[in-house]
């Protein structure tokens, strides 16, 4: 893993199938016309889409090597083995996935820990990977993705934690235990994507009114709208107009 | 209470029959009548304040609890200002996303601008070129000014100080001026674009700022005159929304709280973007960790401002302000009208007149954009009110899959109640307006 968009460590068998319909062709992304961008004899495979679903190999280079070891070094290495199964080094940032039930433990350590010394939760918030022009969503796979971001002010550093979830079982521990300044963007990522913070203080909507019905940011949450008719022509709904791939 | 009242009349106000119906008599002082004789009992009032009320920076609400006039509980209720800005970008191409983030937090568009901008580039693995940054730079300290003297007129209206508020947004005026004549709007610019800026400085600009560099450290040390030195301001800030590092640090309070406690924590410093280490300017910190330092800590940072400012003139160097590449960099670049509109009649007539591909070319990366590698990142930037960083993540295709705001006001804003509880209700305004949230920003 070394350049953007260097996919070359791909590992289809990580929770993707076959990468049918994970193919794009051309740097415009046009089917059935020609196309004149001179890039149409790229195709490039993304068998996950956003999800990159391989993981780097050791070493990770520069700090990230010391900050891993330090943390396996805090929490043991078979905890950490477990709690840790896949590390992403991309564009000068590092990203641990992290197992649920493994969160609190390794928050707790990477905060307290002389040599890790994470001491600002900078952001928590979602992401939902359904649609993510891999293959299709295929139901149990975790699509939603709970994200944080924390900050070392002594070390000067940042990493980030990547916990994924299904929508069936969308419980995640609460940090805010271990960082209260989770508390509004474990609010934020509930009241968005519908992940359940267990041990959260007050789960309750914070942006959207208290009584809405579904998750805004989930990328199957219907936009609505009515086709507007004006001067004879039909502009459809947003979620049924033409856009580009 | 010994007077017998007759059924059905208020026992807080006499009354008579007229030939107009009952009149009611409020006198007051009634005081002992409707509690007997003992008033040191307890008496839970809950307030409720906002989410109208001039006094609450926007649509921001508050409900109190109080007794008597300290106030017990203080909880926050947000979201009346929610737009969905983060999901419309997942509708939009990257370039259009700009015009998006800029409306978030709206007195620091170009904060929103750029840190959206740099961490598109971080994923394309792209740099802007060195005169784009450096205009970044100008432009984006001419608007910490502006916003902080928005914070300091604001929030001066709202302990009372009118003429802080009147003399704070007529030297916004200036900057806002400036910033019209290099992107041709006073907000919301839409002026940093992933790959550089949507069009060089304008001529007369560089005098323009030359002269405001000249008129503001005058205007800025009239605040000094007007407040810093006058007791009632003092009495109003000092001691007022204590918060200690500890605090800040497990609340994730960044930016001029933060600063306020002594720890010069400065993202321009400790991990500097677009060239900033080689800028000279100090970190201004305070130590009275309350309202007061806060004050104290965005007066020194303004002028810090102007010293950044007149150092990112000075290091203009002629060149492209747009990345080379073409299939990213908008295919003109354009230069401001007199009606204030950017417009390029060179490429209109190319485009026109002489080249079909160009008219292709100009139509898919216009209309349909370009792509973006798929992998996520998170760039932060030191906005006037802290850190504010972009989790922006690629699909790889030619919108943004997600972009989450970490806004510094959403998550400072969480300290209210560590900062009011136990105190006079008068100063919950003051230690909200020294947090100087942006609501725009909070529920964006």
């Amino acid at each position: 893993m070394t350049g953007p968009g260097d996919r070359s460590g791909v590992d289809a068998g990580q929770g993707a199938a076959a990468p049918s319909g994970g193919f794009r062709k051309g740097a415009f992304g046009v089917a059935g016309s020609g196309d004149t961008s001179g890039f149409g004899g790229l195709v490039r495979v993304e068998p996950g889409g956003a999800v990159a679903l391989h993981s780097t190999d050791r070493p990770y280079g520069g700090w990230f090597d010391e900050v891993t070891d330090a943390l396996i070094e805090a929490v043991g290495e078979a905890t950490y083995a477990a709690a840790v199964p896949r590390v992403l080094v991309d564009r000068g940032e590092i990203t641990y996935f992290v197992a649920r039930e493994h969160l609190l433990t390794l928050a707790r350590a990477l905060r307290d820990d002389d040599a890790l010394r994470f001491e600002l939760c900078s952001s928590v918030s979602g992401v939902d990977y359904e649609s993510s022009g891999g293959p299709a969503a295929t139901p149990g796979r975790p699509r939603l993705h709970v994200v944080y971001h924390l900050t070392s002010m002594t070390y000067r550093r940042r990493i980030r934690l990547e916990v994924a979830v299904t929508v069936e079982d969308p419980h995640v521990p609460s940090v805010s235990s271990v960082y209260p300044t989770a508390d509004w963007h474990e609010r934020e990522t509930y009241d968005m994507f519908g992940v359940v913070f267990d041990g959260h203080p007050a789960l309750t909507r914070i942006l959207m009114p208290d009584d809405w019905d579904g998750f805004p940011q989930r990328k199957d949450y219907p936009l609505g709208g009515v086709p507007v008719e004006y001067h004879g022509a039909t502009v459809p709904p947003p979620d049924t107009r033409r856009s580009y791939r | 209470m010994t007077t017998t009242t007759p059924a059905g009349a208020d026992p807080y106000a006499g009354s008579r029959e007229t030939t107009e119906g009952r009149v009611y008599t409020v006198t007051g002082g009634d005081w002992d009548q409707a509690f007997g004789s003992d008033l040191t009992g307890e008496e839970r009032l809950v307030v409720n304040m906002g989410p109208q009320h001039p006094s609450t920076h926007g649509v921001l609400r508050l409900v109190l609890d109080l007794e008597g006039e300290t106030v017990t509980k203080a909880r926050v209720v947000i979201g009346y200002l929610h737009t969905g800005i983060e999901k419309n970008v997942e509708y939009r191409n990257w370039t259009q996303g700009t015009t998006f983030v800029t409306r978030m937090d709206y007195l620091a568009p170009l904060y929103n601008e750029t840190a959206y901008c740099l961490a598109v580039e971080k994923l394309l693995g792209i740099e802007a070129p060195q005169r784009a940054q450096t205009i970044r730079v100008l432009v984006m300290e001419i608007n910490r000014i502006a916003s902080h003297l928005v914070g300091l007129a604001t929030g001066g209206m709202e302990l009372g100080a009118l003429t802080g508020m009147t003399n704070g947004f007529r030297e916004r005026e200036l900057c806002l001026d400036l910033l019209e004549e290099i992107t041709g709007l006073r907000m919301n610019h839409a002026y940093v674009r992933p790959g550089g800026v949507a069009q060089d400085l304008p001529p007369g600009a560089v005098e323009s700022i030359r002269e405001w560099l000249t008129v503001m450290p005058e205007r800025l040390a009239g605040y000094h005159k007007l407040l810093t030195g006058q007791p009632i301001w003092q009495r109003r800030l000092k001691d007022v929304g204590y918060l200690d590092v500890t605090g800040c640090l497990a609340l994730g309070v960044t930016g001029p709280v933060l600063r306020a406690t002594g720890l010069p924590w400065d993202l321009r410093r400790t991990e500097p973007y677009l060239g900033y280490q080689d800028y000279d300017f100090e970190v201004p910190t305070a130590d009275t960790s309350d309202a007061w330092g806060r004050y104290l800590v965005r007066m020194a940072e303004m002028f810090e401002s102007l010293k950044i400012v007149r150092q990112a003139l000075d290091r203009l160097e002629p060149g492209p302000v747009m990345v080379e590449d073409r299939k990213i960099a908008w295919p003109a670049q354009l230069s401001l009208g007199a009606d204030g509109m950017g417009n390029s009649l060179e490429h209109v007539r190319h485009i026109m007149g002489t080249s079909m591909e160009a008219l292709i070319h100009h139509f898919k990366l216009v209309t349909e954009g370009f792509r973006v590698p798929a992998g996520q990142v998170y760039v932060p930037v030191e906005s006037p009110r802290g850190e504010l960083g972009y989790h922006v993540v690629s699909d790889g295709g030619t919108r943004p899959f997600r972009v989450h705001v970490r806004d510094p006001s959403f998550v400072n804003l969480q300290a209210t109640a560590a900062m009011s509880e136990g105190g006079m209700i008068a100063d919950v305004i003051a230690a909200i307006a020294s947090i100087d949230p942006v609501m725009g920003g909070v529920d964006r």
